[in-house]
């Protein structure tokens, strides 16, 4: 076998997959006729008492009914029945606020924290004693005082995307190395254009990867989010599916909940190769 | 020399480092140089003498726990535009080309001019050191001597009045090493440069420098000789070593860098560090090396000796 090792990874994916498909398939298919019962009775009990089939849905099952939402992502039916592009949507909407205004603060903070050692020992407790709170546990201060349960939503992920964002980027700032802050001095440059010419590109690598690793944290966050306050998002429609007892809907959105995530980090992986510079 | 050439002077500076269980360690204490205008000085001395550290003193980075650096009759207050530095690593910014770098520096230096006019600055000094066509490469697709020009370039092209260059060519392979220290020369002499550079290498510090500072082996280093560079200003590198005088002078220097760097200050107890003495080797060159390792002290036979004031 001489094809090239992407090609050959591809073929154990699909192996891999199908394998997984074909298990899945044949440990929740019907098993034939299993009880002898009146017509009545058995239409009544459906088909997971008369023909042995497993509560749980099958890989075809759940790819219909994919399919069904791909066809149609966006319908809206009122507030218990909407289509799960739309819940994604709000899901990613509320992300994106949440993480582009966590990326306002922790940058500048991150900043002021690298390259200042006085507020750097000034701020290190709060952060030491913040950092640990799991981001739910803002959730009933954020209901009380913001009296909004999609701006509280928000409000939780800004809090778990802030600290990741926060420590890279003061960890990178401080670690700029000293030759090149020296090149700006002896350049007389000042605070202001060294901050954006020099220490912004040399720590950009290491404040991207603290944005990736925030990023993946909030959505993280967003399901338990909006299973908690409810109304619109992904997360509230996985609880409401499991609520409805249709697992073929919750596998779906477990489905697309990975691939969302997935598709974010590839964007900030891709941030990450843009502003790497080899030495 | 005339006091009023003076441009450029070490006044008493030391240079301490607190040393575990709370004593100090004394790179060096109380040293005094003085450069004229136009002068290429070049320092000699062991790995870890204290060198950069002085370069870094004189250049503004680093302050001396004691003393002072006057420039233009001015004690210094931190880096300047005026005194350009090469650093002993390239240090040139990873994620900008080499057009980049120089017009860094450049518009840091004219921070009214417009693109065009960094532009046409910058290019002026890449062509300098022969780096045409390599403006838009990073510096991780340039040799060491490529990245090293860049370096050059980047100081010359701000027109200082002073360079400081730290070892500038030593991470070099002879033939690259060759001609960047002709270009230097030129340079050097063409803008009138006040040059003070590190180097580790005993012949480039003969070809290039007008005088050649010994500094002795720290903790404790001190200058103890002022080598006056005896060979005539229009010296060409590839005769250099056919003067009469050339290895009076490299004798004295190896000679100092393999017995006397250690002993020194040991061997010399009335030295006077705000009289270093100037050494103009060479009227008898063959007695040097060998009367020296047998007498170490200062009167040596074949030697002039006199004082600055
Ligand atoms: N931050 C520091 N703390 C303690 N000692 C230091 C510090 N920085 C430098 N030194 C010491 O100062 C001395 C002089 O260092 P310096 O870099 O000036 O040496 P150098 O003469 O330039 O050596 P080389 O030729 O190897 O470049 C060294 O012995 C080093 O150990
Ligand atoms: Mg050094």
């Amino acid at each position: 076998m001489t094809r090239s090792l992407p090609i050959r990874a591809a073929i154990v994916s699909v192996a891999i997959l199908f394998t997984f498909l074909m298990a899945w398939h044949i440990a929740t298919r019907g098993t034939g006729t299993v009880a002898q019962m009146d017509p009545e009775y058995a239409k009544l009990m459906g088909l997971t008492a008369t023909q042995g089939k497993s509560a749980m849905p099958g890989p075809i099952d759940v790819g219909a009914k994919l399919w069904e939402h791909i066809r149609q992502p966006f319908y809206d039916k009122g507030p218990n029945d909407k289509g799960v592009g739309i819940q994604l949507a709000y899901s990613i909407a509320r992300v994106a606020i949440g993480y582009l205004l966590a990326v306002a603060v922790a940058i500048p903070i991150g900043f002021l924290i690298g390259m200042s050692p006085l507020m750097s020992r000034a701020l290190d407790p709060f952060i030491q004693v913040l950092k640990p709170i799991s981001p739910l546990a803002w959730m009933p201060l954020a209901l009380y005082t913001i009296k909004d349960s999609g701006l509280s939503a928000i409000f939780v992920i800004f809090i778990c995307s802030l600290w990741p964002m926060m420590i890279n980027t003061a960890f990178g700032v401080a670690s700029v190395r000293k030759e090149w802050l020296n090149v700006a001095r002896t350049l007389e440059v000042g605070t202001l254009r060294r901050a954006f010419t020099v220490i912004l590109p040399a720590a950009a690598p290491t404040i991207v990867t603290g944005m990736r690793i925030s990023i993946g944290i909030a959505w993280l966050v967003i399901v338990a989010a909006e299973m908690l306050v409810g109304g619109t998002g992904i997360g509230y429609f996985v609880w409401n599916e499991w609520n409805n007892l249709s697992i073929t809907n919750v596998i779906n959105a477990i489905l697309l909940i990975g691939l969302v995530g997935m598709a974010l980090d590839q964007i900030l992986a891709r941030a990450a190769r843009a502003v790497t510079f080899p030495e | 020399m005339a006091v009023t050439d003076k441009f450029v002077s070490l006044e008493g500076i030391a240079k301490r480092y607190p040393a575990p269980g709370g004593a100090t360690t004394s790179i060096f204490e109380n040293l005094w140089l003085a450069m004229n205008r136009g002068e290429f000085t070049c320092v000699i001395g062991h790995s870890g003498c204290g060198k950069t550290t002085v370069l870094n003193i004189l250049a503004g980075l680093d302050t001396p726990s004691d003393g002072a650096v006057i420039v233009d009759n001015l004690a210094i207050e931190g880096p300047s535009l005026d005194r350009a530095v090469i650093f002993q690593g390239h240090s040139l910014l990873p994620w900008r080309t080499v057009m980049g770098n120089v017009a860094y520096a450049v518009s840091s230096k004219w921070r009214r001019w417009n693109a065009a006019q960094v532009r046409a600055q910058s290019q002026k000094f890449i062509d300098l050191v022969g780096l045409t066509g390599a403006e838009h490469k990073r510096p991780s697709e340039l040799s060491g001597g490529m990245k090293q020009r860049v370096g050059i370039a980047r100081a010359l092209s701000i027109q200082p009045k002073m360079m400081l260059m730290d070892e500038p060519f030593s991470a070099l392979d002879a033939l690259t090493r060759g001609t960047l220290q002709d270009e230097v020369r030129r340079i050097c002499q063409e803008t009138g440069q006040t040059t003070f550079m590190i180097t580790h290498d005993v012949d480039e510090a003969i070809y290039l420098a007008d005088r050649i500072v010994l500094m002795t082996n720290g903790p404790g280093a001190v200058l103890a000789e002022i080598v006056e560079n005896p060979l005539p200003r229009d010296r060409a590198r590839i005769d250099i070593h056919k003067h009469p005088l050339y290895y009076a002078v490299r004798n004295h220097i190896i000679d100092f860098l393999v017995m006397r760097s250690r002993t020194f200050v040991g061997v010399t107890p009335g030295f006077d560090p705000r009289h270093v003495p100037v050494v103009r080797p060479g009227f008898a060159e063959p007695t040097v090396a060998a009367a020296s390792i047998t007498d170490p002290s200062p009167s040596l036979p074949g030697l002039t000796r006199q004082s600055i004031a």
